[in-house]
């Protein structure tokens, strides 16, 4: 079997997932769709929260998914300044505004799940504060790769603020329950597998996870082709100029 | 549709955001990866043709 | 490295090097503050303590971009970077003029205006000392953002974009022993994290500094 790294020719990686894109956007639409609809018609209410439980097979996969794409981000850092392959800067770059969407997508979702048990629109909850935070390192490594013309500065750049970033993100993770640790004891919005979550509400959740996970693979695929389609044309156009 | 009953509202507009941004950042990742290729076949084609 | 410190103190302090437009502003925010959230005094006793970390901090924060602008504008960072020193030193020295001309300042200026904003007596000691401490890492950190965006044109704004949320743990910890030393509670958890932040962004963040400014200088 051939080794991952031949995946970081560009022209060996857009024809790679050429292929592969029908197949995993498919999968993506079923688990999601699946998922979703299993969730939302088939499952029943929760004594406790009412129909609002069923907000949970948007808020969860979308905040894991918030999580693993920086997650995502950081180890193309890494390999981009470890190997210097262009394909893993380009695919952070591609990765990050999906992952800002699900960053807001667990936002909004679990500010209005807190509504109707804290009665406001917004709660400085640990776990929404973290993320509001998530989103705001998101917006500023966006914004850092816009603001450089040279491919190379950029990917440079942005790969040590993806490394810092996420040292602090960690560190402001353990600030922020420290900062709120005596209000909210227990009301904390999801439901971890310790609390007992049922089966029946555990299993549709599996499925909208896997859809969010694919969905979110189908979308770096495409987007860093994007990437590296304009990273060659930029290139081209620059060498047409000087010649 | 489920008896969604008192919190309809928050459950609704939940999963309406939710799909919009989805839908959404489908579409103009699919529009920008077709105005890339696009570019670049031109480009391509154009090089090739002086080149 | 001394002799880098000195003149980068020097510069400061002589006219049109900014000096004390820090302070300034940190008064100035101060000031305003009981204009906008009104005259009750009580109100400002209990957020006293948060507003002076918020002022101080911001003032922290709009006086990076002089770190290296200068510098950079009339070529003398590449020299610099081409000197013996090594670059790590180079950004931490940096770091320390900052945090003396205008880190330092406001920390003597906290309790002066936290008389303006009525601060409870408990809250000076835990004020004065949770700033001592956090002022450094605001320079440290603030340092690695303006290496970061030393290259990008007015990239002051997208700066500030890229710091402020790597304020936020120095934040939280500072701002809660202060506000924990003003309602009379013991405030040495959050004095010590603060602390542990300082020391490990101060040893370790310098490398990234460095690595960013070769990086832009290449």
């Amino acid at each position: 079997m051939a080794s991952v790294w031949e995946y970081a020719n560009p022209k060996k990686f857009i024809d790679t997932t050429d292929r592969l894109l029908p197949w995993v956007a498919a999968l993506a639409v079923v688990a999601l769709v699946g998922g979703l609809i299993w969730g939302f018609f088939f499952t029943p209410e929760d004594f406790r929260q009412g129909s609002t439980v069923k907000i949970i097979y948007l808020h969860v996969p979308a905040a894991l998914m918030a999580i693993n794409a920086w997650l995502m981000m950081l180890a193309a850092s890494l390999i981009w300044i470890v190997r210097r392959h262009h394909v893993s800067a380009l695919a952070a770059r591609a990765a990050a505004p999906v992952g800002a969407v699900m960053t807001v997508i667990a936002l909004v979702t679990g500010a209005i799940w807190g509504q109707p048990m804290w009665g406001t629109w917004w709660a400085w909850d640990p776990r929404l504060t973290s993320f509001l935070i998530l989103f705001l390192f998101y917006l500023g490594y966006i914004a850092l790769w816009s603001a450089i013309e040279n491919d190379d500065t950029a990917a440079d750049l942005t790969s040590v603020l993806c490394l810092v970033g996420s040292v602090f993100a960690i560190l402001s993770r353990y600030a922020v329950n420290f900062w709120n640790q005596g209000l909210h004891q227990g009301a904390s919005l999801s439901l971890d597998k310790e609390q007992n979550v049922a089966d029946v509400f555990w299993y549709p959740l599996v499925v909208c996870m896997a859809g969010f996970g694919l969905l979110f693979v189908a979308l770096v695929f495409l987007r860093t082709q994007t990437e590296i389609r304009a990273r060659r044309t930029r290139a081209l156009l620059a060498r047409e100029r000087l010649s | 549709m489920p008896e969604l009953g008192k919190y309809a509202f928050e459950v609704l507009s939940s999963y309406a955001v939710s799909l919009a941004l989805i839908v959404a950042l489908v579409a103009v990742s699919v529009w920008r990866a077709r105005a890339a290729k696009a570019a670049l076949d031109d480009v391509e084609k154009r090089i090739r043709k002086d080149g | 490295m001394i002799a880098l410190l000195s003149r980068d103190l020097a510069l400061a302090v002589r006219a049109g090097g900014g000096f004390g437009l820090g302070l300034a502003f940190f008064l100035i925010v101060v000031v305003l503050v009981p204009f906008g959230v009104g005259p009750d005094e009580a109100l400002h006793a209990r957020i006293a303590s948060g507003i002076l970390w918020l002022g101080a901090l911001l003032a922290c924060l709009l006086s990076l971009d002089r770190i290296f602008a200068l510098d950079w504008e009339d070529g003398s960072l590449d020299l610099l970077a081409t000197a013996p020193l090594p670059t790590e030193a180079l950004v931490s020295v940096k770091a320390l003029a900052h945090w003396l001309v205008t880190g330092l300042p406001l920390v003597a200026a906290a309790p002066v205006l936290g008389v303006l904003l009525n601060l409870p007596v408990t809250g000076y000691a835990a004020l004065v000392l949770s700033l001592l401490l956090g002022t450094p890492a605001l320079s440290v950190i603030g340092t690695f953002g303006a290496a970061l965006t030393v290259g990008i044109k007015r990239g002051g704004l997208l700066m500030s974009l890229l710091v402020l949320p790597l304020y936020v743990p120095t934040l939280i910890f500072g701002a809660e022993a202060a506000r924990r030393g003003a309602d009379g509670l013991d405030w040495t958890t959050p004095i010590l994290m603060l602390a542990g932040i300082t020391c490990g962004v101060i040893a370790l963040l310098p490398f990234a500094s460095a690595a960013v400014l070769r990086v832009n200088l290449r």
